[in-house]
């Protein structure tokens, strides 16, 4: 008997990688950072971004790493996708993340990041033209989420509320 | 040039001796508040990955209970106490006396969130504390924020302040768990004590050590 053993890409913090089917693509424990699933449905390959930070200019330090931010790793990952042969003008997006996990008083901006990095990701995108055709984001649940390229449909797991498609 | 390509051994050795005087307050607290014989390591102190970091707290994808706070004052930077599941809801039990708590399934019952809160707060308080008299600075910790979550979720809220200047953390990292319960070895609570980039040369400088 063959099993078609689909293999599961990670993506870690601050990373990005591509996938395509039959294999899936997935990022674990997304809180207030946003993971970015960028898919080309007619060539079944997609991308996925874990950022941390809205923007590149808060980066204090020389080098940095560009999965890192959403107005750096966007671009990048579109990139990478049309070197895998993905057109850019075909390229649909789904979100998940950008909680609010803790609740301070006296909120600074950095504790608002959350929100912020939802914000410069949905920027992104409309500067580049990529439709969001799904969105999970905000609340205060961290999230695990997964894309299969195959069927499009990406798969977010919090606590409090089991797993659900988008 | 990162701010970790400063730190040399001697930095690393300064950092370990702030954990270790920290969370042994801390775990005399622990021991004092639940009457029972807590056992600490010897802590680790670390310059590793933000992936690292999430592996060392028990899994991105896992389910802990994390109590964060933020210091503030002289050297800022995040504080977490992470603990598994199964050792917060024994801690808990112990705190108020009722065996049918339970932190497997929300919902949570507000009286142990309060209660593991208030574990948080005796916790990171004792330690500042701790870590306030041995250095002579002011450090003032706001108050604890709990959450039960993915601790990848968790510890990357408390990254942030880094993430802008660094790809690396430099963890002090302090495993405590309760001596009977030797049994589940792999069942620890930890601290993990994140100062922000410019509190290494403020921290340093206040026990007479430069910093690169």
């Amino acid at each position: 008997m063959m099993i078609d053993q689909a293999v599961v890409i990670k993506v870690g913090i601050a990373d990005m990688n591509t996938v395509k089917a039959p294999d899936v693509i997935r990022t674990s424990g997304l809180g207030s950072c946003v993971g970015i699933v960028l898919y080309d449905e007619r060539r079944s390959i997609a991308g996925l971004a874990h950022i941390m930070l809205p923007d590149s200019s808060l980066s204090k330090s020389g080098p940095v790493n560009i999965a890192k931010f959403a107005d750096t790793a966007i671009p990048e990952l579109v990139n990478r996708l049309g070197e895998l042969g993905a057109s850019k003008f075909s390229l649909k997006a789904k979100i998940a993340g950008g909680a609010q996990m803790f609740q301070f008083s006296g909120t600074s901006d950095i504790m608002r990041i959350g929100p912020r990095n939802v914000e410069a990701v949905k920027k992104e995108l409309n500067a580049l033209n990529i439709k969001i055709y799904g969105e999970d984001v905000g609340g205060n649940s961290g999230r695990t989420i997964e894309f299969n390229p195959a069927t499009y449909e990406l798969a977010i797991r919090t606590v409090n509320k089991g797993t659900h498609i988008i | 040039m990162s701010f970790t390509d400063k730190i040399n051994s001697l930095h690393l050795d300064i950092l370990r001796e702030i954990g270790n005087i920290g969370a042994g307050n801390a775990a005399t607290a622990l021991s004092k508040l639940l009457n029972k014989k807590i056992d600490m390591k010897v802590p680790n102190v670390e310059i590793v990955s933000f992936d690292e970091m999430m592996d060392m707290a028990g899994g991105s994808d896992n389910i802990a209970a994390g109590v964060f706070l933020r210091i503030e004052g002289d050297a800022p930077g995040s504080m977490f106490f992470m603990l598994p599941l199964e050792q917060a809801t024994n801690f808990i039990r112990d705190m108020i006396g009722d065996e049918t708590v339970q932190l497997a399934e929300p919902p949570y019952e507000e009286l142990a969130l309060s209660a593991l809160q208030e574990l948080g707060n005796i916790l990171s308080g004792s330690y500042l504390s701790a870590l306030s008299d041995f250095t002579n600075l002011s450090l003032y910790p706001s108050v604890p924020a709990l959450a039960i979550d993915m601790v990848g979720a968790i510890v990357s809220y408390g990254l942030i302040e880094l993430s802008q200047v660094s790809d690396y953390a430099i963890v002090i990292n302090t495993a405590l768990n309760e001596d009977e319960k030797s049994i589940s070895e792999t069942v620890k609570g930890h601290f993990f004590l994140l100062p922000d980039p410019d509190s290494f040369h403020t921290l340093f400088e206040s026990l007479g050590v430069k910093l690169g």
